[in-house]
């Protein structure tokens, strides 16, 4: 399967300086610097953001729809994710910042913790009702869905077939204000306003479906600063239907697995932490577990690429938030029965092209096997200076034809250092010598066979 | 063909696992399908947890060819006196020390000659024990 997977996360070359940081800290070693800059794979790609993160340069960005997108649509909708209530100090109530939507240009706002009430509701139910492989995996986070495609494809069976929140939220929130408006649902837009570079992803290359119900992605860096204003001007309270504290728990790491009503439940938060303990799931070392949800940002979507403020700092916030929230639900019985038939993933979601294996089982572990070779053959420092994040990495390279053995800084260093005695040796053999000249030669010799750490040359 | 040889040191739990995956991570890389990947990783992490908590060292060898995976455990150390009684599930000879640590519930063998295809085992009392998975693909 090809078609053109969409990446958000993209390099601005301009700023880029060529430097390991992101290189080192990829999770799938998907970046590699060629000619001083960085470049992505993009089949190993997770649009997880952590190079975002860790580039001092700034060079790392996701791409999102602005603001002004919204005005393609007749109606356009406001998605907050819940994470958006915890960005701006000394607000501690949903009711000033969605007022803050309204001004912003949206005709409607419908809080994805909504979605996620009912999303909820939807996999207890099938957890209660249905025979899966366990641990069932949490399809909310979408770098953890695409991470298991690309490094654990064996687990995509145990991935819950639900949309995520966001999906959930788009298709309601413009059935239900076409339904309430008498329009056009063609005319409705639902844009999210997100913390996250994979959601944009999510939208443009939906996995588990034909087409994303969101119709745009905005940054809640881009909205941040005006919002900052409109709430100090203060607000009109609203009518609006209000999401219970159940779903907007969910930007919080254990928050879906509590909302889920899970006692058997597996919590992670972190990239790295997230790969260990799927690896140890893969391993059948969690014999007991019944739920797993993993997110790529520590702390959760309250650590997203896109937001403003500290994770930690926003994760007391949003606890205060919460504190202050309902645990009433506003939506109606039919809403949630009808979401465990129709807000299912309606494709399976496939394994990645970079885990398609070429060639017979001979051809592969003849392919194994110069691999390990030209592996054996390199310092094993990890250092990135040839661009590749391991020896192993480059070794694969070498190996594809993408890399020289010359492009390890070491090797180099070695082989220059052998042309060097080369031409020592050369130099003299073409000259007429005193014996003096001839002792110095061999004093000069000794010395750089000495340098080259003991590896002789032929 | 992959042959490869890993030392296991005993008593070593710091490294313990160490093994199994980098043996996991051969078999991933080569396209082994899921459902055997599975029964190698417990089979060789079983043995390589024996290795640690009840030899005193030994290695652990390991062959890919196109059509079978071979996992040999060799030790040096105490032998098992009574392979039948080794073989019953729950029975284990393992100190307090390392069942305070979940290990050493009495599955080990037994889950080796459930999960492999061929199993063979032999061992002599007071020098050391040797045991071969074969797994076919």
């Amino acid at each position: 399967m090809q078609e053109t997977y969409y990446h958000s996360v993209r390099l601005d070359k301009d700023k880029c300086k060529g430097c390991t940081t992101c290189l080192k800290r990829c999770p799938t070693e998907a970046i590699r610097i060629r000619n001083n800059k960085a470049t992505i794979l993009p089949e190993r790609c997770i649009d997880c953001g952590e190079c975002i993160k860790v580039c001092e340069s700034h060079a790392k960005v996701a791409v999102t729809d602005p603001l002004d997108s919204i005005r393609r649509f007749k109606y356009p909708i406001a998605l907050p994710a819940p994470t958006l209530y915890a960005q701006f100090q000394g607000v501690h109530q949903p009711e000033p910042i969605i007022a803050s939507l309204f001004r912003l240009g949206f005709v409607d706002v419908f809080e994805v913790a909504r979605g996620a009430e009912i999303v909820s509701y939807a996999i207890s139910r099938a957890m209660r009702e249905e025979d899966r492989p366990k641990p069932v995996i949490s399809s909310a986070c979408p770098a953890i869905v695409r991470l298991i495609q690309v490094n654990f494809p064996a687990l995509l069976d145990n991935v819950i077939d639900f949309v995520s929140p966001m999906e959930a939220a788009a298709k309601i929130a413009k059935e239900e204000y076409a339904q309430k408006h008498g329009v056009d649902i063609a005319d409705v837009g639902a844009f999210f306003i997100t913390p996250c570079a994979a959601k944009m992803t999510a939208v443009r290359s939906p996995a588990g479906l034909t087409k994303s119900y969101v119709d745009g992605v905005i940054a809640i860096k881009d909205v941040y600063t005006q919002m900052r204003v409109f709430l100090k001007e203060g607000f009109t309270p609203l009518e609006i239907d209000r999401a219970s504290v159940v779903g907007i728990k969910w930007a919080v790491p254990g928050g879906e697995a509590e909302a889920v009503g899970i006692k058997s439940a597996l919590c992670v938060d972190g990239i790295e932490n997230v790969m260990n303990v799927l690896e140890a799931i893969e391993n059948a070392r969690f014999r007991n577990l019944t739920y797993f949800e993993g997110l790529a940002c520590v702390n959760g979507c309250l650590g997203g690429p896109l937001t403003v403020e500290n994770s930690f700092v926003a994760k007391n916030r949003l606890r205060s938030v919460m504190n202050r929230t309902t645990l009433k639900t506003v939506q109606r019985r039919e809403v949630f029965e009808d979401a465990v038939h129709t807000l299912r993933l309606t494709q399976e979601i496939e394994p990645s092209d970079a885990m398609q294996l070429v060639g017979t089982m001979k051809q592969r572990i003849e392919r194994e096997e110069r691999i390990e070779r030209l592996t054996q053959g390199l310092p094993g420092y990890d250092c990135g200076s040839c661009g590749a994040p391991t020896c192993r990495a480059l070794a694969e390279d070498i190996e594809s034809g993408f890399a020289n053995e010359l492009n390890c800084v070491f090797r180099l260093n070695d082989r220059i250092n052998s042309l060097a005695a080369e031409m020592v040796t050369l130099g003299a053999s073409t000259r007429f010598n005193t014996l003096q000249d001839t002792e110095r030669l061999r004093e000069m010799q000794e010395k750089l066979r000495c340098d080259d750490d003991g590896e002789g040359d032929e | 063909m992959i042959k490869e040889t890993y030392p296991v040191k005993a008593d070593d739990m710091t490294c313990a696992g160490d093994v199994s995956a980098r043996i996991k991570r051969h078999m991933k890389r080569l396209g082994i399908p899921s459902s055997i990947m599975r029964r190698v990783s417990v089979c060789t992490y079983e043995a390589e947890i024996n290795l640690v908590i009840h030899s005193d060292g030994g290695q652990i060898d390991f062959e890919i060819s196109e059509d079978r995976i071979l996992v040999r455990a060799r030790d040096v150390g105490p032998g098992i006196p009574d392979i039948d009684k080794a073989m019953t599930e729950g029975w284990s000879t393992a100190s307090n020390e390392v069942r305070n640590m979940g290990f050493g519930a009495g599955m080990g063998l037994p889950n080796m000659k459930r999960n492999a295809d061929e199993f063979a085992i032999s061992s002599v009392v007071g020098e050391g024990t040797d045991i071969s998975m074969i797994f076919h693909i």
